[in-house]
């Protein structure tokens, strides 16, 4: 089987971020990016598919910019067997990535897709379940254990409550949970050998997709900040705060 | 306007979340209709109809709906929900699983998180794990949205007198199957409606300790979270979690206990009114939120907490 898993360039999660004063987004000019840490796991879930013999080929997408390739490069220094770039502007909204992935889905004869459960920047957590009704598969999100066999996806899921398990029929869509797995590192010989391997570029028009979103950012702003308060230096003047100050307890 | 609500319930009870979220419709101003689907859900319906500002509520009363699958889900509500202008359902991992789902079927944008109303079009949420707030607006003939509970009062329970009307719709497809689930029992307030929540980190060095946190919660009716630290070390199970990817809270009163406070946790936590935070190391971030900080040993601080209170 074939497995199709979606990677985004995001901010580093270790940056502190910068809200432009012109109220117009993140300052992200000289900051650092890497692979969303949810893709990261899926593609390490990926890998260990491939590595028990349950799949037979990776592929790495990803959407944006030329740079968003460095992201597609890690995958493939991870174990990704290739990668596909679909060149587009930098903030393709989550129905337009669904979109562009049901053609690539579609295309390459996918029986898996595997994302993360949400960007870190935009924190939208959308695109694996808009990608299921868009092709019809069924879903299983926040994943924190996957076992595919006999055409099987079953799903371990963190819910409110605790876990919950589906089973899903392939082909089917999973997001992954941070539990899902311990992402591993790309060896200093795989990523030479990464550089062998082939990355496709195609724009979304040449897949027919149209990018354009009925959503719109009007401003970006700072959230009120939080001031530091006083420390306290005994257990009892901290009570006697709560009870008398802040009436909280 | 006409306004859906995708009611969260588990078949017998209406979630609070429910109630902060029929707020938020309120906020944006129209008729509120709210969907029920589940199965021998009659209970939720007449909880539903009680509210105050609910004019009508439609019941969808399936075994197909029993889970909230999200590939039945999301096909009931995108027909019974296509002529509105807008959807809203929590922003729990039951509406971020099948609202999306929804949006996609109606080939609209969806709208996670919101945490205010701007106007019938405009709504503002939190991206960068809460260190932006974006204000968007919407051209779409339909805007699916998830509401952040923590940000809107919930909607009294009594007063309402809706109207209540059985759907005849099934959405049944054998896709997806419910295999089974393992909720964490818990005779503590939930987490992400408490009063008050005390957090443990990666400070409590494993999940014994964690029972000094319930001492000192008992005895303030508190309910208890974690940091991912917490949980990636296994001290406690992961529904605790506090953060970006976990619960958001915004309770009176937050007790951080060896906690850092690292940006996705303060995702989760920052809104809350007053911040305690205790921790040996007084340079940890967290004291740079905390209205009250004790830099001191968790190990003594807490058990002796536990005794002055």
């Amino acid at each position: 089987m074939k497995i199709l898993v979606a990677v985004k360039r995001v901010v580093d999660a270790y940056v502190k971020i910068r809200v432009k004063s012109d109220g117009s987004g993140v300052d992200l000019a000289n900051a650092k990016m890497a692979v969303n840490p949810f893709c990261e796991i899926a593609i390490e879930e990926a890998i260990r598919l491939k590595e028990k013999g349950v799949a037979d080929e990776v592929i790495a997408v990803s959407i944006g910019e030329k740079s968003c390739q460095e992201q597609i490069r890690t995958a493939l220094a991870l174990g990704a067997d290739r990668g596909i770039h679909v060149d587009a502007a930098a903030d393709v909204q989550p129905l337009a990535v669904a979109r562009v992935l049901q053609k690539l889905v579609e295309k390459e004869g996918i029986d898996l897709v595997l994302l993360g459960k949400q960007s870190i920047d935009s924190d939208n957590n959308q695109v694996g379940q808009m990608l299921g009704a868009l092709t019809g598969m069924p879903q299983g999100t926040f994943a924190c254990k996957l076992e595919v066999a006999d055409g099987k996806a079953v799903v371990t899921r963190e819910v409110d409550g605790g876990e919950q398990t589906v089973s899903l029929k392939l082909p089917a869509v999973v997001t992954t949970d941070l539990r899902l797995n311990e992402p591993r590192y790309a060896s200093l010989p795989n990523i030479m050998k990464a550089k062998k391997k082939q990355i496709d570029t195609v724009t979304p028009d040449e897949l027919g997709v149209d990018v354009s979103s009925g959503l719109k950012v009007v401003s970006v702003e700072a959230p009120p900040a939080r001031s530091a308060g006083i420390k306290v230096e005994s257990i009892d003047e901290l009570i006697s705060k709560l009870k008398t100050e802040a009436k909280v307890i | 306007m006409s306004i859906l609500v995708i009611a969260e319930h588990d078949n017998a009870a209406l979630k609070p979340a429910t109630l902060n979220t029929i707020t938020a419709a309120s906020e944006i101003g129209g008729d509120i209709t709210v969907l029920v689907a589940g199965s021998g859900c009659d209970a939720v319906a007449q909880q539903a109809a009680a509210v105050n500002g609910v004019s009508k509520v439609l019941v969808a009363d399936n075994a197909a709906y029993e889970n909230q699958l999200p590939e039945n889900l999301a096909e009931l509500i995108a027909e019974v929900g296509k002529d509105s202008s807008h959807i809203l359902a929590p922003a729990s991992t039951s509406g971020k699983n099948f609202m999306p789902r929804v949006a996609a079927l109606l080939g609209v944008a969806q709208i996670s998180d919101i945490t205010a109303v701007k106007g019938a079009d405009t709504f503002v949420r939190p991206i960068y794990a809460g260190n932006a707030l974006a204000t968007v607006q919407s051209s779409d003939a339909v805007k699916v949205i998830t509401v952040r509970g923590t940000a809107f009062d919930e909607a009294a329970k009594e007063g309402g007198s809706g109207s209540v009307e059985a759907l005849d719709i099934v959405k049944s497809q054998d896709i997806a199957t419910f295999v089974g689930e393992e909720l964490t029992e818990s005779e503590r307030p939930e987490l992400t409606g408490a009063k008050i929540v005390i957090s443990g980190g990666r400070g409590m060095q494993n999940g014994e300790n964690f029972a000094m946190l319930e001492k000192v919660a008992d005895k303030l009716g508190a309910a208890i979270g974690a940091s991912r630290a917490a949980v990636d070390a296994g001290f406690v199970p992961n529904d605790m979690q506090v953060g970006q990817t976990g619960k958001i809270v915004a309770p009176d009163l937050y007790i951080a206990v060896g906690i850092s406070g690292a940006i996705q946790h303060l995702a989760g936590m920052k809104d809350s009114k007053v911040i305690v935070a205790i921790n040996k190391d007084e340079e940890a971030p967290i004291f740079q939120v905390a209205d009250y900080g004790l830099v001191a040993d968790l190990f003594q601080a807490i058990p002796e907490l536990e005794e002055k209170l």
